[in-house]
């Protein structure tokens, strides 16, 4: 079968999502350290749910029980002096 | 930092009917939403509206989505255009990007998370290749920025999204070449698939695309056949000349905030995958945090906007704007009118589900009770 990209924002193709199962991911959380995918601009809100099913189809578990990948803010794509900003605000107020 | 009673994400059909139900209690509510104009997929739904009378059917959507704006105008509703919640801290304080250029703290008491859905990727080789693109997008390219996005198009889905959409291409002056269907059934409401079937658009069911090619945008699309487990079968293969790969295969609640909140989540296949477990009051299992619309389960802009009445008045309730009798009483209106809408043949299965998720949140409550006794 032609291989097809999956993680579009840090161009992460098929095989190397199985790859980092075969050597031993069995987790969504895994399959993004090994590989990236889910680590670009979107956050995974493209290919997050592409990963689990991958991961469900190689490895059995149902996908009722792969937990997603965990979150983290900024949920949006924003410019790196607007965190600071934010952080500067934030410890102001504490 | 702004400090607000009620800071509600999305405004939607939901978030905006939430906002004007808490707003008439008279809570101090505060609108955000990263669009830079408010009322969520409601102006791109140029088309009539189902169900009964009192749900607004044989209105259409954008029209509902105008009288919803003048509402929230009428009643002053402080409203951030613009404005991206990129986090939630501590339960009740939200980041807020405002403009792509500034970052604001929001405080508030309660917040209702009406942040709807996203559109869910099917991969095949090609599928990154300029031309393939959400049916929703296709949408509101036509209908809001009249753009159209092709001239040969094909339909990946025959639900409703995919009929509807790609009926709206029709009228927008493009050609639909095909509308394919994984399942062996088509899945939308027999009055829409009919109306495009009319107008001379092959329906393909049990298949779906092998692969796009094309130099640097869609120039054609391999279609094939599936067997009953959904496996592709060699042979079948044929090739249809398209610019336009439109995907209408179902949403995904956008949940992040939720997750960032602590909420508990439960997966419901049915109603989208991982969802916050919520109670009857649109209550997630934070105290200060509610939920409604397309983030509790993938429905439509009629239920969302009956739940976003619900996240309103329960969220003013506990701010002390209307006394607990009186937000039963209408919430128990509420949701006779919400099961009206989830009845039929596709309404009782998300009506189910709806129920299962309710009763895992009752017996989540039960188990904290438990725990502190």
């Amino acid at each position: 079968m032609c291989d097809e990209i999956i993680c579009r924002c840090e161009e992460i193709y098929r095989s190397e999502i199985e790859a980092a199962i075969e050597d031993g991911a069995v987790t969504v959380n895994e399959i993004k350290r090994f590989t990236r995918a889910g680590m670009g601009l979107c956050q995974g809100r493209t290919c997050r749910r592409l990963v689990e099913r991958i991961l469900s189809e190689k490895t059995g578990i149902p996908l009722s029980e792969i937990q997603p990948s965990t979150y983290r803010q900024p949920v949006r794509p924003v410019r790196s002096d607007l965190i600071q900003e934010y952080n500067n605000k934030d410890q102001k107020e504490d | 930092m702004i400090e607000t009673e009620l800071a509600i994400v999305g405004a939607g059909p939901a978030g905006l009917s939430a906002a004007i139900e808490a707003r008439r209690a008279g809570a101090e509510v505060l609108l955000i939403d990263e669009n830079s104009r408010p009322g969520g997929q409601l102006f791109k739904q140029i088309h009539k509206f189902f169900g009964s009378r009192s749900h607004k059917a044989g209105t259409r959507g954008m029209n509902i989505g105008t009288e919803l704006l003048r509402e929230s105008k009428e009643l002053g509703i402080q409203t951030w255009l613009n404005g991206e919640v990129c986090g939630i801290e501590e339960g009740h304080k939200l980041w807020v990007v405002r403009d792509r250029s500034r970052s604001e703290i929001v405080k508030a008491k309660k917040i209702i998370l009406s942040t709807g859905a996203t559109e869910n990727a099917v991969p095949f080789p090609g599928w990154e290749l300029p031309g393939v693109m959400g049916a929703g997008a296709a949408q509101t390219m036509i209908n809001v920025n009249r753009v159209l996005p092709g001239k040969k198009v094909i339909m990946l889905g025959s639900g409703n999204v995919g009929v509807i959409v790609a009926y709206q291409l029709l009228q927008a002056g493009a050609e639909v070449v095909a509308i394919l269907e994984a399942a062996p059934k088509l899945g939308g409401y027999g009055v829409h698939t009919a109306k495009v079937s009319r107008a001379g658009v092959p329906f393909y069911v049990s298949h779906t695309i092998k692969q796009a090619f094309g130099t640097d945008h869609v120039e054609a699309v391999e279609i094939v056949k599936l067997d009953d487990s959904f496996k592709k079968v060699p042979g079948t293969e044929r090739t249809l000349e398209v610019d336009t790969v439109c995907l209408a295969t179902g949403l995904t609640p956008l949940t992040e905030l939720a997750w960032l909140a602590g909420c508990k989540f439960c997966y419901v296949p049915v109603l989208g995958g991982h969802l916050p477990i919520h109670d009857d009051k649109m209550h997630s299992t934070q105290p200060d945090i509610f939920i409604a619309g397309d983030i509790s389960g993938i429905e439509e802009a009629s239920t969302a906007m009956e739940e976003g009445k619900l996240a309103g008045i329960n969220a003013a309730c506990e701010l002390g704007y209307i006394a607990p009798e009186e937000a039963e009483v209408r919430s128990r209106e509420i949701w006779d009118s919400l099961n009206s809408l989830r009845s039929g043949y596709f309404g009782q299965k998300r009506r189910d589900s709806k129920v299962s998720i309710l009763q895992k949140s009752e017996e989540l409550i039960s188990y904290f009770k438990a725990m502190i006794i």
